[in-house]
């Protein structure tokens, strides 16, 4: 039956058009008054749009920090001017994009920080096994500089005896000011230039970055980075 | 210039907004006041303000500061126009921005500072201008075809929004301003602007012009 009516072609439905679909000039003195009240309401609508998309994309940046590398740029459109109907279109579905994206982001972030999560646990079960680990607080998304670090008691006997224990360490350097300068700060500047140093300002926090873990082989925890796409 | 700071009154003076900018964005509004003042290095008492609100000012504050009704106010404001707040950054969010990469708000000059100081307290965007400079009352405005605009070798793209007075552009909503209609050394005059989008009360732009007033006369 479908096929019939499909081949019927007095229905009005099959029939081609014959006139333009090009709407018809409005009468005199409407001019585009209409369309222009048509397009403007569009127009407030997508801002509208915007206005709770820009909502929402500001509550994932704040959930987002501490973590790194997470992209919130959406493109702008140059102006400042006002935007048609099409363009408001574009930043719209680049903020809904964005959104979406900065969510995936988050969701592999949280599984690596999940995933550390259960590091630290299997570390603080068994310290042996995971011989210098050191997992910061930024690992598992949090702030602050706490760290979780599997360290040999009593220094060198305790490696040599096989006593391992995690050290939970708060970390974060007291607030102290600027220091005064530091008279020897060109030669260590020098030598970290070279590669044979710390850089200076982790050495004054306390704080050294990925890289300079401490000796050993070590199974460190994982690092969610800017996430591939 | 003889009264105390905290007794003058800002007497905000409400700017045009050109019919076709109103209707697409109810809310636009710019307001203006006239402060007497000279220019140069900041005093020891604004340079002392800015010190306290780099104290007030930190992480923190610097990442939830999109969230706050005036900033996000702007943010949206920026992409309704075509603008990417993250890239052409909000006049709050530029200095928050610039405080946390200096580790502190650094004194530039008198109307700079009073300007940053009233742009962080309330969220406000300000701009200002030489009063001397300045043809009659200020207010908002398209552009039109190869409008010309001081300092800029191109004409101006047809339709961009523009501070202007009845004469001329005095610079872009939220860019750069005509050469030689901003404050310069030896301004006697300063006409402090304070534009308003939707979601930012009146109450705030004559805030933020009372703020940016009495700090100048510190």
């Amino acid at each position: 039956m479908p096929e019939e009516l499909l081949e019927r072609t007095d229905l009005p439905e099959v029939i081609a058009p014959e006139e333009s679909l090009v709407p018809p000039v409005p009468p005199e003195g409407l001019d585009t008054v209409l369309y222009e009240h048509d397009e403007r309401a569009s127009r407030a609508d997508l801002r509208r749009q915007i206005a709770a998309l820009e909502l929402l994309l500001a509550r994932l940046f704040d959930s987002a920090f501490p973590r790194k590398g997470i992209e919130f740029k959406v493109a702008g459109l140059g102006g400042p001017r006002v935007l048609s109907v099409d363009e408001l279109e574009k930043v719209r579905d680049g903020l809904f994009t964005r959104i979406q994206e900065v969510r995936a982001d988050l969701h592999e972030f949280a599984v690596t920080e999940e995933s550390n999560r259960e590091l630290i646990e299997r570390m603080t079960a068994d310290p042996a096994a995971h011989k210098w680990v050191r997992v910061y607080n930024e690992d598992i998304g949090e702030r602050g500089c706490k760290n979780w670090h599997a360290t040999p008691k009593w220094g060198p006997l305790g490696m040599l005896m096989g006593w391992w224990r995690v050290k939970i360490s708060s970390g974060c350097p007291l607030a102290k000011g600027q220091p005064p300068p530091d008279p020897d700060r060109w030669r260590r500047r020098d030598s970290a230039a070279s590669g044979g140093g710390v850089r200076l300002s982790d050495a004054r926090s306390g704080r050294l970055r990925p890289g300079h873990r401490g000796p050993g082989p070590m199974t460190g925890p994982q690092r969610p980075g800017a996430p591939s796409r | 210039m003889n009264d105390r700071p905290e007794d003058w009154e800002a007497a905000p003076e409400p700017g045009w907004v050109a019919p076709a900018l109103m209707e697409e964005f109810p809310g636009l509004s710019i307001a203006t006041t006239a402060l007497e003042t000279t220019t140069g290095r900041s005093p020891e008492a604004l340079k002392e303000r800015l010190r306290d609100l780099s104290d007030r000012i930190g992480g923190p504050q610097a990442i939830q500061l999109r969230q706050k009704p005036i900033p996000w106010a702007y943010r949206v404001f920026f992409r309704h126009i075509g603008l990417d707040p993250d890239t052409d950054r909000t006049p709050v969010e530029q200095l928050v921005f610039e405080r946390m990469h200096d580790g502190r708000f650094t004194s530039r000059n008198r109307v700079d500072d009073a300007i940053t100081i009233a742009t962080v307290e309330v969220g406000v965007a300000l701009r200002a201008f030489d009063v001397d400079r300045v043809s009659g009352r200020v207010g908002l405005r398209l552009s039109e075809k190869g409008e010309a605009f001081e300092g800029r070798v191109a004409p101006l793209p047809a339709g961009t929004i523009v501070i202007a007075d009845e004469e001329r552009a005095l610079g872009v909503l939220f860019g750069r301003t005509a050469e030689g209609r901003g404050v310069r050394r030896g301004t006697k005059r300063v006409l402090m602007a304070a534009i308003g989008v939707r979601g930012v009360p009146d109450i705030a732009l004559e805030e933020a012009l009372w703020v940016a007033g009495s700090a100048l006369r510190a």
